[in-house]
């Protein structure tokens, strides 16, 4: 349907009808004691980010670039057009469908957002998504000892994953007697300590998962991991953060064969942060483990006349035919969000999403290097990192948090008495950098911010 | 009518076991159950010297629409394991006690021989389901 305006004849007749004189009369109602924007200074030429960053500056109370905090959930810039497109009718259902072959459209969106996972991890295989980060982590754990047919029981699991991945594969491995042997972090570098690692007694031991970036931000040393993992035929687990995937060497180069299950949380491509969640989990693998991993897998293939099609493939591993042998039975396909992915890295592509991943380094190093410069402030892990790091205070955190959110700022994750864990991605200016940094120098020398 | 050889011995889970030579036996899944999975498409093997207890889930076989385990009918060590299903696994579809044989175990209890299934026995295991 074509656009046409009101002439000015139709707006005097229309406002005759309700006998008022003006078009800003009809907005009497809003109370004229509400600060007003500044809506026509808008600059031009901007980039959705710099433009909707500007709009939301404009209009109180809500302060956007305050938020420091990062340890699993991770605030981005989605552009507007993923949640626009995701919310068509076409789309907007969170599984896959029962009469599976019948939606093209969207086994072939899975397929793409298969297609892209792979990629970005430099994996063979991708499944259709799980439910989180976490519980992906478990299935991958399953799936070693699956895979691994001499009745290996056990897991190594670095101390440096996410605490509370840790505590949800406890919850779903004890069940199925698989037991987890921790491994301890080097206390200076902030990662896997490998001396202590190579002392480890391997007897029925299935797989050694490897974190990138692991929990407190730091880079493990993945090649060497992996190495030795292999060189002692454990199978390697690598959980990752895929938008960091852009920037580092994905799991499926990691030493000479690569991660053999790679898994992570799908969050950081294109789902808000919404409280904590609905957020996806994701799953790749080697083509030779790929009848143990659970979960869906959409494939291309032809119909009797020779036209392209989709379907869903190696189904017999799946619940509703292996009932209790399935693969999985937590095998959640988060459909919705999946879309949100796929849409989100077709937007930004190999190259912005590349760029995403180095701003959000960028920010960080300069921010751990701001901070770093003053009294008392100590950076207590030598690894690199890449949009997450520790820092050490001279005061107690909680009272250091609470006085820099009467500030305004949410300034990190509480880790231990004096340690805290500040995550900065592409949304932080090089202003709202500054502007924390001079109200954390501030907070701890107890003054006010001119 | 499902083919059922008379020199080998079943089980009511639908397995076969053959003596081949002191104390080992070939398995395979016997023609009927191999009729009613349909076209395989895919052959989960074991390892070598992999221990086995009669009864334990030793093989999984996935036809295009459902997969099935296979259990031991016999306790003991796999000394050797059908490769070739591993690229061809309609062998079994085509020739279940001859080509498609799946493993073979060297055996560490004699008697349970004599709890398995005759030809006749087992034809009558299947007409009664």
């Amino acid at each position: 349907m074509p656009f046409i305006p009101h002439t000015t004849e139709d707006i005097r007749d229309m406002l005759a009808a309700i006998d008022i004189e003006t078009v800003d009369q009809l907005f009497d109602e809003i109370p004229k004691t509400l600060p007003k924007a500044n809506g026509h200074k808008v600059p031009t030429g901007c980039s959705e980010l710099a433009i909707s960053r500007h709009m939301t500056d404009m209009a109180p109370p809500y302060r956007p670039g305050c938020c420091f905090i990062g340890a699993g959930a991770y605030e981005h810039h989605i552009p507007a057009a993923v949640w626009q497109l995701v919310s068509r009718g076409e789309f907007y259902t969170a599984y896959t469908p029962y009469q599976a072959e019948a939606s093209q459209g969207s086994l072939q969106l899975i397929y793409e957002y298969q297609t892209m996972m792979a990629a970005l991890m430099a994996s063979d295989v991708s499944n259709a998504s799980l439910y989180d980060g976490s519980t992906a982590l478990a299935e991958a754990c399953l799936m070693s000892v699956r895979v691994n047919k001499t009745k290996m029981q056990r897991i190594l699991i670095p101390e440096t994953v996410h605490p509370a991945y840790q505590k949800v594969v406890q919850t779903i491995l004890q069940q199925q007697e698989i037991e987890l042997i921790p491994v301890a972090m080097d206390k200076k570098t902030g990662v896997i300590d490998q001396p202590l690692l190579q002392q480890q007694s391997l007897e029925k031991t299935a797989a050694l998962i490897i974190p990138q970036p692991n929990f407190l931000g730091c880079l493990e040393a993945v090649d060497q991991l992996t190495d030795w993992a292999h060189a002692n035929q454990l199978l390697v687990i690598a959980v990752v953060n895929p938008l960091a995937m852009a920037l580092l060497k994905p799991p499926g180069e990691w030493g000479s064969a690569g991660a053999d299950i790679v898994c992570g949380e799908g969050q950081p491509l294109g789902s808000p942060l919404s409280y904590g969640g609905p957020y996806f989990g994701f799953m790749c693998c080697k083509k030779q483990f790929v009848r143990q991993m659970p979960g869906r897998l959409v494939g291309r293939t032809h119909d009797q006349q020779g036209r392209e099609g989709y379907t869903l493939t190696l189904q017999a591993r799946e619940q509703h035919i292996r009932r209790a042998k399935a693969t999985s039975n937590i095998c959640t396909n988060q459909g919705l969000l999946v879309v949100a992915a796929t849409i989100y890295l077709s937007l930004l592509g190999q190259e912005g999403l590349r760029e995403t991943a180095l701003r959000c380094h960028q920010n960080a190093l300069y921010l751990r290097e701001q901070l770093a410069k003053m009294s008392g402030v100590k950076i207590p892990f030598s690894s690199p990192c890449w949009h997450e790091f520790v820092i050490q205070i001279p005061m107690p955190i909680p009272e250091f948090l609470s006085a820099m959110r009467s500030r305004g700022f949410q300034a990190g994750y509480p880790l231990g008495e004096n340690t805290l864990l500040i995550c900065t991605t592409e949304t932080k200016t090089r202003r709202d950098l500054d502007l924390y940094i001079q109200h954390f120098k501030a907070t701890l020398q107890n003054e006010k911010v001119k | 009518m499902s083919e059922i050889p008379n020199d080998l011995f079943y089980s009511k889970t639908h397995e076969w076991a053959r003596l081949e030579e002191d104390n080992i036996y070939s398995v395979g899944i016997t023609d009927h159950a191999q009729s009613q999975l349909g076209d395989l498409v895919f052959v989960d093997l074991p390892e070598t010297s992999l221990n086995v207890h009669a009864g334990d889930e030793v093989v999984v076989v996935e036809s295009v629409k459902t997969a099935a385990d296979v259990y031991s009918p016999l306790t003991g060590v796999i000394v050797e394991v059908n490769d070739v299903l591993r690229n061809d696994p309609e062998r079994i579809n085509k020739d279940p006690y001859g080509d498609g044989w799946l493993y073979r175990v060297k055996i560490s209890d004699q008697s349970e021989i004599e709890h398995l299934l005759n030809a006749e026995s087992y034809q009558d295991e299947i007409s009664e389901n």
